[in-house]
């Protein structure tokens, strides 16, 4: 039987900036992410990956598009008056990148992760919030507990602001996380960790995961049975299941960041094979290259094709899908860019 | 006849920096941070050594340390800094007057501070700072001498001279800002190039460049460098040495091959079991139970005995010192039981292997 998506985004569009200096974040993207399962966005700083995360749990509206939330659309229509939109507030948290922002500073540990609780219900007073908030700091790794609860952000290391910001995530029981660089600022020795405390929740409890990392090697191990998708400049470029995206990425800029991540191997890092890029300029998102936006630095760039057209994601089997008209037709399949212009979800 | 060799190979290094038995200390509200207590380090010449450990560690203090940059809190209690100029010529660092560390600083010894952003002034132009830096260091040179200078070193790091040299920080990303500060640090031609974290926070085909540029300008200038880092993967592909830093001491120290295959503290190996790699298949991998010591009042005996899985019961008074492993004096750590974390690590390395080699038949 076909799982249900948990989310669903189609076509979703978000602009910044005047109407004479306008900057396309996001480009008609398009996710779904079934029941319990993990997406994982990798990318450039710049590309777009968080302003995705953040239309998708509902905190940024986007210019165009719509997000699915269980088959309800969160921006259009009833929206955000309509009965399920509390749920939808509940069931979907995020977790920031920057938990030196994201953290109240007027706020202790105890107060950050008992307010939640108390406003929703989910607790009948405040010593049952006391001995859920004990259990929340234990379940993340931060002891001993007592040591903290009394904390205010200032008084934490980035790692332990960004346990608590997990933690806060998790107060309220969410059925789908949005982890932008969750685990990015703690320490090598507890990544794993905190990692693993994720799986287990999409594991046991069925939570489902956008998953937003610059990091590779991350993104391998935390989404290992489920996808990964990888932006350039506002629009994914490549989908497919996590193994067959690492170990034979399509897109000539995925088999650039692959084969460009240092190894912790001495051996397996010497041993890489480069792929070379024509240039290392990231394109300003106020002259974006017509056709592909990535032709000016990719090496397999046909002129007349690659600048003029730009490729839409086109399945290949698999149920992976990218955007690349030379990828596209070493595999023998028809151009959906080039025959036609629909976008190819619909 | 192994230990023989070795000998004269080693006596063959010059040593152009050398820290013996340096301890540093933090005065804070709680009590005295033990940053660093007892670090002896060689940086032999012309090699790469990486300095790794996590948060806290000392690791950057003891990169301050090198060139007297500790804030007003810090002090270095105890050891010496010893610097060997070109010409041969030996000085110990803590003995050098204001005006002599000024003329030491940048031109024998360079530092790449850790975030690129807050390391350049924000109000003069690239082409000013420059200018500044060699005013400041006691080179009365002109403007136009600056800016040809400049530019040789710009085009050096594969920036363009012409977008960069009269641009503010804030007009550069950070992978050019980067680029910037280690064009600067060439500016003078240092002997020794300390960066701190150099690749941390960039993006990962940015950071690719910036490890294959330092790679091309130390086999072309000859700089020694020393790198602090809490990234395995720079390390494995950056350095020839590589030196393991936990709780303000250095737990192990050999080449990258010997410190990777054959890691002997289990703390070393702890942090290579907790790393996963970007290409080839899914690893099983696993954090250190726990969290680094107090620094302020760490625990008795190894430091690392409360998060360690081979404790005993000798761990928990006494703490070991560094010591050659199987003889090897290129390669030492401070543990009481080498033999369990070597097993442990020649299982976990055939493991990786096996796999990896049943995916190519």
């Amino acid at each position: 039987m076909k799982k249900e998506h948990s989310i669903e985004v189609r076509n979703l569009v978000r602009t910044f900036g005047s109407k004479r200096n306008k900057v396309t974040a996001v480009d008609r993207v398009n996710l779904s992410i079934p029941e319990g399962s993990v997406l994982c966005l990798v990318g450039e700083s710049g590309c777009g990956k968080t302003t995705t995360g953040k239309m998708v749990a509902g905190l940024l509206k986007p210019s165009g598009g719509e997000v699915l939330y269980q088959g309800q659309s969160i921006w259009t229509g009833k929206g955000r008056k309509s009965p399920g939109f509390k749920k939808f507030r509940l069931d979907v948290q995020i977790i920031h990148q920057d938990p030196y922002a994201s953290l109240n500073p007027a706020h202790t540990v105890y107060d950050t992760l008992r307010y939640p609780l108390l406003r929703h219900g989910l607790v009948r007073n405040q010593q049952e919030a006391y001995e859920r908030v004990r259990e929340l700091l234990r379940t993340v790794g931060l002891g001993p507990v007592e040591d903290f609860l009394p904390k205010y952000p200032h008084q934490l290391s980035g790692g332990q602001r960004q346990r608590v910001s997990v933690a806060r995530a998790l107060t309220v029981e969410p059925r789908f996380i949005v982890a932008d660089e969750a685990v990015s600022m703690v320490d090598v020795s507890l990544r794993i960790s905190l990692l693993k405390l994720l799986s287990r929740l999409k594991n046991d409890l069925g939570v489902t995961y956008l998953f937003i990392t610059h990091d590779l090697a991350i993104a391998k191990f935390f989404a290992w049975e489920g996808e990964i998708a990888v932006m350039y400049v506002g629009s994914v470029v490549e989908r497919a299941a996590t193994p067959q995206l690492i170990n034979s990425p399509l897109h000539p800029y995925s088999k650039a960041l692959l084969s460009a991540a240092p190894e912790p191997d001495p051996e397996l890092t010497h041993q890489k094979k480069r792929f070379e890029l024509r240039s290392q300029d990231i394109p300003s998102l106020l002259a974006l290259p017509n056709g592909c936006r990535f032709h000016p630095r990719c090496p397999f760039f046909e002129k007349g094709l690659c600048d003029t057209v730009r490729p839409q994601l086109t399945p290949v089997g698999d149920g992976r899908e990218v955007a690349c008209h030379i990828a596209v037709r070493e595999l023998g399949i028809a151009d959906m860019a080039v025959g036609n212009l629909s976008d190819a979800h619909a | 006849m192994l230990n023989k060799a070795t000998d004269i190979k080693m006596k063959n290094y010059k040593i152009p920096l050398s820290v013996r038995d340096l301890w540093v200390e933090y005065a804070v509200e709680r009590g005295v941070v033990k940053a660093v207590r007892g670090v002896s380090l060689d940086l032999r010449e012309g090699e790469s050594l990486a300095l790794i450990g996590e948060s806290g560690c000392g690791k950057t203090t003891l990169g301050l340390s090198l060139v007297r940059l500790l804030v007003k809190a810090g002090t270095i209690r105890h050891g010496g800094i010893n610097y060997v100029y070109r010409e041969g010529r030996e000085i110990d660092i803590r003995q050098l007057s204001e005006r002599e560390l000024q003329k030491f600083r940048w031109q024998e010894c360079a530092m790449v501070f850790q975030s690129a952003l807050n390391a350049l002034n924000p109000v003069l132009t690239i082409l000013d700072q420059f200018h500044d830096t060699f005013r400041s260091h006691g080179h009365k040179v002109t403007k136009a001498y600056t800016r040809q200078r400049a530019k040789e070193l710009l085009r050096e790091v594969q920036l363009d001279p012409e977008r960069v040299i009269d641009s503010y920080p804030h007009e550069l990303s950070g992978g050019m800002r980067q680029r910037v500060l280690l064009a600067m640090s060439l500016l003078l031609d240092p002997q020794v190039l300390i960066l701190d974290e150099p690749t941390t926070a960039l993006d990962i085909l940015t950071q690719r460049t910036i490890i294959d540029l330092l790679q091309r300008l130390q086999s072309k200038l000859g700089f020694s460098m020393m790198f602090i880092s809490h990234d395995l993967s720079t390390a494995a592909e950056l350095a020839d040495r590589m030196a393991t830093m936990y709780a303000g001491v250095i737990v192990e120290l050999g080449s990258v091959a010997d410190t990777f295959y054959h890691p002997a503290h289990p703390y070393t190996l702890g942090l290579i079991q907790a790393v996963p790699t970007v290409t080839g298949d899914f690893e099983e991998l696993s954090s250190i139970p726990g969290a680094p010591p107090d620094l302020i009042d760490p625990p008795s005996g190894c430091k690392f005995h409360l998060r360690c899985p081979y404790v005993a019961e000798r761990c928990r008074h006494e703490e070991p010192t560094l010591v050659p492993v199987d003889g090897n004096p290129e390669h030492t750590a401070a543990c009481f039981y080498p033999e369990k974390a070597l097993a442990a690590a020649s299982a976990m390395w055939k493991e990786r292997r096996d796999v990896a080699g049943e995916k190519t038949l």
